[in-house]
């Protein structure tokens, strides 16, 4: 059997070459989730598999394996519901076959990135793998070629490639630090040899190197003051896009993150990274709240909510300890999960009033039940009540930070309020009321939707021993 | 920091001078690129900072004694130098796109913040790579100030093409750093990454025809369209 | 007797820079001439000028005070001691203590001041929007003057100009970018300061443009001829400075004998020439830029001034 490592880059890079030359959107689409699919089996298998040991290039231990299965699960059931949407958007004469099976293509190569960058043991190949997604989502993102989404494309593409260039200054810087101890050539560069010897760098040198590597990949993590790409993006591209972007791309971008601030924690000498975690996400999250108030798209109103919640993980990273770190993990997977099962609704919901302003939509619950309740049940989990999974991860950050930092505590609980309070606003309007808008029956695919959400409301209840396992044993590794 | 005054053997080498001009001339020329108000003549300066560029790093090459950075001096000279300007120049023709270019500030404040970028980055890099060699530290040190004085150009200027050209040679800076630290691996893959990039970009502007679709390229006019109004 | 040598060759050096002057301008003044297809007058033309000027009555304006009448002569003096302090053929003369390159520019500084207020002494609008435009330029160029010296001062340890000399014909100096740069911003200065194309033009009486002649639209007779003979000096100043900073070969040092400093002398003379040149070619091949872009053109000098700073700390600091 071949190693499953490998089968998660090669799945996907051959499923994208396949597609670019396939003509047929009812085969592309099945052969995309096909692909996704047996992504997500080479992933899962990983866990059941033994390990090689670490390579130049790829590697796999605790903490990837995590970001790889959740990212091949979402990648899957995306597929599913994207086969559906852009089979509405044909029809609907917004996108042609050519742009069809470009998407399809596209997709996949996203995933590959993604992917690379997850399982990558070399600084340099992580920024290349991000670097990749970035471009392929950029293109996506114009795919409807309107004022709008070419508009979102190049603000995307600017400020990514900005953020991708600090961060490769901070990676060359890396290497720099790395050089005298590990010596020349591309051991320097390697994560695993890095991490060995990292108590010996020059800790002044990794410092700097932090602040752009943060700045970097913050960026593309959306933190603010950098997120200015993310609210366009996700409102003008394909709904299955965004869905993409915030539930996973935002982690990978995330995991760069981790792996250095892992690097940084290793040293005596460097400064603690967590006060510039932390600092960076309370302001993402008290500011991304205060804007979910004036927004009047929907697509939008939930990339503000994206930002709000990769400031929360930001903070719990940044927080530290066995307990922040285990709140971190959760409710990244939380987020993703919720996140992209709420785009799923609103991607159909849009599709169907043929708007994306929150002003054209209303009273989802009478004309379309599925839609209307899958929405409730998603926001509701986003906004953090209980007794769903968003709520546990945000009861234990709080209660770890109340226990360690009572004043960082206040802000972090004034954001989450004023963030619940938005977002229970915007939904009494979309979900409840009198109808407004189109009223004809949804052509949806309701199984990825409410696969995500029974996951959420699953975990908010019950977690398996095992996984609790696993994810002390993670949040352990990341110090 | 500037207290001693004696140099050491490598610094007052023919070598080092040689690499230290290069280098310098690279920041020089940014510091020329930010004062252009003229497409073309931006275009033009993009394409002399690109040549500086390759040349320094066919030095970098010859003292290192590393072959593999020929390869992307010679795709700083041939692609940067040559084929981008040109291709810009013919689509700036094409979509007729206006040729001057509309500053956010005056052009002397932007100078001025230039030079207190420059004078940070010098400060910043030179405090945290005390143990590296005197010409990796230069490199660095004229690298971040390049790379600082690109993202001015980007932010300081509306016009898109002149937001690309502030891109490149900000990416030039990033191409000086990873040539300057020795034995760095893969440096030739990411200076073809971004080669691929820029042609991304450029090919962007071509096809998506922002010149058309936006009447204008100016990134200002196209926050209107943001919809966040309620 | 070794004193009054030195004596004797310090004042040879005050004779040569009040003699060479009028002589500079005019070479300028030919070549400019010959580069245009014109015949042009001599090169001895500034002598007669002055001997002209000299003979003729002083005219004055009712509202001139006594400022205007000393302002010439303190401007004459002025120039005249900072020319003479600028090593020409040898370095290390008797004075060359004080040649210090941030005094030098102190003193045209003076002179400067002495002659904007000169300008505004009479209360006519031509002689104000001169002083005006003046103080504009000055503004911008003597903080670039400084900001030049800065590196070269760095590069030799010291501000002497005896001693920068001496480091830059050593082979110590090297290859160095701040020295370039502070060599394109002197040269920068340079223009502005002594009212050349494209800053100024000296040849026009054009009230849109002018600024030095506006200045001195007041003045007749001998304060004329001390003002003319002073900017001539002034050029010859710039030019010994350039050849000493930046060109210091074949300068004699004090004491090394009467054949050293002949050669001393010849070399001078042939980089005179040379700058002489050049800055004919320059002026001819270039046009005056509108007042309102000379500030950009001087703050590009203070950049450039500011960069070889910025450069010259870098490699200190390695």
């Amino acid at each position: 059997m071949p190693d499953p490592v490998a089968l998660v880059l090669l799945i996907p890079i051959g499923a994208a070459a396949l597609l670019a030359v396939l003509p047929g959107y009812r085969l592309t689409s099945r052969l995309s989730v096909l692909a996704s699919l047996l992504t997500l089996v080479a992933a899962a298998s990983l866990f059941v598999v033994e390990r090689s040991e670490p390579g130049k290039y790829l590697f796999v231990d605790d903490l990837n394996i995590v970001f790889i299965v959740l990212n091949t699960f979402v990648a899957f059931t995306t597929s599913v519901f994207s086969a559906t949407y852009i089979g509405h958007e044909l029809e609907s004469g917004k996108l042609t076959l050519n742009y069809l099976r470009f998407y399809h293509a596209m997709y996949q190569m996203l995933i590959f990135a993604m992917n690379l960058a997850l399982v990558a043991n070399n600084i340099g190949l992580i920024w290349v793998a991000i670097e990749l997604a970035t471009l392929t989502t950029v293109l996506m993102v114009g795919i409807y070629r309107t004022h709008e989404a070419l508009e979102a494309a190049w603000k995307y593409f600017i400020l990514g490639s900005v953020g991708i260039a600090l961060a490769l200054f901070g990676t060359i810087l890396v290497y720099m630090a790395a050089r005298p101890v590990v010596g020349e050539g591309s051991d320097a560069m390697v994560w695993t040899v890095l991490i060995e010897h990292v108590a010996g760098f020059d800790p002044a040198l990794l410092n700097v190197a932090f602040v752009f590597l943060l700045l970097g990949y913050g960026t593309k993590v959306g933190l603010a003051p950098l997120h200015a790409w993310l609210p366009d993006a996700h409102a003008e591209g394909p709904t299955p896009i965004s869905a993409v972007l915030s539930g996973l791309l935002l982690n990978v971008a995330l995991y760069a993150l981790l792996r250095f601030k892992m690097l940084l924690a290793g040293n005596p000498g460097a400064i603690a990274p967590g006060p510039m975690l932390i600092t960076m996400g309370l302001t993402s999250l008290i500011f991304a709240s205060f804007m979910l108030y004036r927004r009047a798209d929907v697509k939008r109103l939930f990339a503000y909510s994206s930002i709000e919640h990769m400031g929360i993980i930001a903070f719990a990273f940044g927080m530290g300890g066995p307990l922040a770190n285990f709140a971190g993990l959760l409710h990244m997977v939380m987020h993703s999960l919720t996140k992209s099962a709420i785009f799923f609704a609103v991607g159909h919901i849009a599709q169907v009033k043929g708007s994306q302003k929150i002003a054209d939509i209303g009273g989802l619950t009478v004309t379309h039940p599925w839609l209307g309740w899958g929405l409730v049940l998603g926001v509701v989990a986003i906004a953090g009540l209980p007794p769903l999974g968003i709520f546990m991860s945000e009861f234990l950050l709080v209660s770890s930070t109340f226990a360690r930092e009572p004043l960082l505590a206040i802000p972090l609980v004034l954001g989450l309020m004023v963030a619940f309070g938005a977002l229970l606003l915007r939904l009494n309007g979309l979900a409840f009321g009198e109808p407004r808008g189109n009223t004809a029956p949804a052509n949806a695919s309701y199984v990825p939707m409410f696969a995500h959400l029974l996951l959420v409301c699953v975990a908010g209840v019950y977690l398996p021993a095992p996984l609790v396992a696993w994810f002390r044993h993670v949040a352990s590794l990341l110090g | 920091m500037a207290g001693s005054y004696g140099r050491g053997p490598l610094v007052n080498s023919l070598v080092f001078d040689i690499a230290h001009l290069l280098a310098a001339s690279l920041v020089l020329i940014s510091f020329v690129q930010l004062y252009q108000d003229r497409l073309y003549a931006l275009l033009n300066t993009f394409a002399l900072h690109s040549l500086a560029l390759a040349c320094s790093v066919a030095w970098q090459a010859y003292i290192q004694d590393a072959p593999h950075l020929y390869v992307t001096a010679a795709i700083a000279l041939v692609f940067k130098a040559i084929v981008i300007p040109v291709v810009l120049h013919r689509i700036i023709q094409r979509l007729g796109i206006h040729r001057e270019i509309e500053t956010v500030v005056g052009i002397g404040l932007t100078m001025l913040a230039g030079i207190a970028l420059v004078a940070l980055s010098m400060v910043v890099m030179l405090r945290v790579t005390g143990d590296a060699d005197p010409l990796a530290r230069q490199d660095l040190a004229f690298a971040l100030a390049v790379l600082l004085l690109g993202l001015l150009l980007m932010v300081s200027r509306r016009n898109a093409v002149s937001q690309v050209v502030g891109f490149m040679s900000l990416e030039n800076g990033l191409v000086l750093a990873a040539t300057g630290a020795q034995g760095m691996p893969l440096v030739v893959e990411i200076s073809v990454a971004f080669s691929i990039l820029i042609a991304f970009i450029v090919i962007g502007i071509f096809l998506f025809r922002i010149r058309e679709r936006f009447d204008t390229v100016d990134v200002q006019v196209l926050d209107r369209y943001r919809g966040e109004r309620l | 007797m070794a004193l009054i040598a030195d004596f004797l060759v310090q004042g040879l050096q005050m004779a040569l820079v009040l003699i060479a002057a009028p002589l500079l301008t005019g070479f300028v003044r030919k070549v400019r001439a010959r580069l245009q297809r014109r015949q042009g007058p001599s090169p001895l033309q500034p002598y007669r000028d002055l001997y002209r000027l000299l003979r003729k009555d002083v005219v004055l304006a009712e509202s001139a005070s006594w400022l205007f009448r000393a302002a010439p002569y303190l401007i004459f003096a002025f120039t005249w001691v900072a020319a003479s302090l600028v090593p020409t053929f040898a370095t290390g003369l008797m004075f060359s203590w004080t040649a210090d390159l941030i005094a030098i520019v102190a003193l045209l500084g003076s002179a400067r001041f002495f002659l904007a207020l000169a300008g505004l002494d009479v209360g006519t609008s031509f002689g104000g929007i001169g002083s005006s435009r003046e103080a504009m330029i000055a503004s911008l160029a003597e903080p670039a003057m400084l900001l030049i010296v800065f590196p070269l001062a760095l590069v030799a340890g010291s501000t002497q100009l005896s001693t920068v000399a001496a480091f830059m014909a050593s082979p110590q100096a090297g290859l160095s970018v701040s020295v370039g740069l502070a060599l394109v911003a002197f040269v920068m200065v340079a223009i502005a300061e002594n009212a050349r194309i494209p800053v100024d033009n000296p040849a026009t009486h054009l009230e849109l443009t002018m600024v030095h002649e506006a200045m001195v639209l007041e003045y007749s007779g001998r304060h004329l001829a001390m003002i003319e003979l002073a900017a001539s000096m002034k050029l010859l100043l710039y030019a010994s400075l350039l050849a000493c900073l930046f060109a210091p070969w074949g300068l004699a040092t004090a004491g090394m004998g009467t054949a050293a400093y002949a050669v001393g002398a010849a070399s001078y003379a042939g980089k005179l020439a040379v700058a002489g040149i050049l800055l004919a070619v320059f002026e001819t091949a270039i046009a005056k830029m509108r007042v309102f872009r000379v500030p950009e053109f001087l703050g590009a000098a203070l950049m450039l001034g500011l960069l070889a700073t910025l450069f010259m700390f870098l490699s200190r600091s390695l």
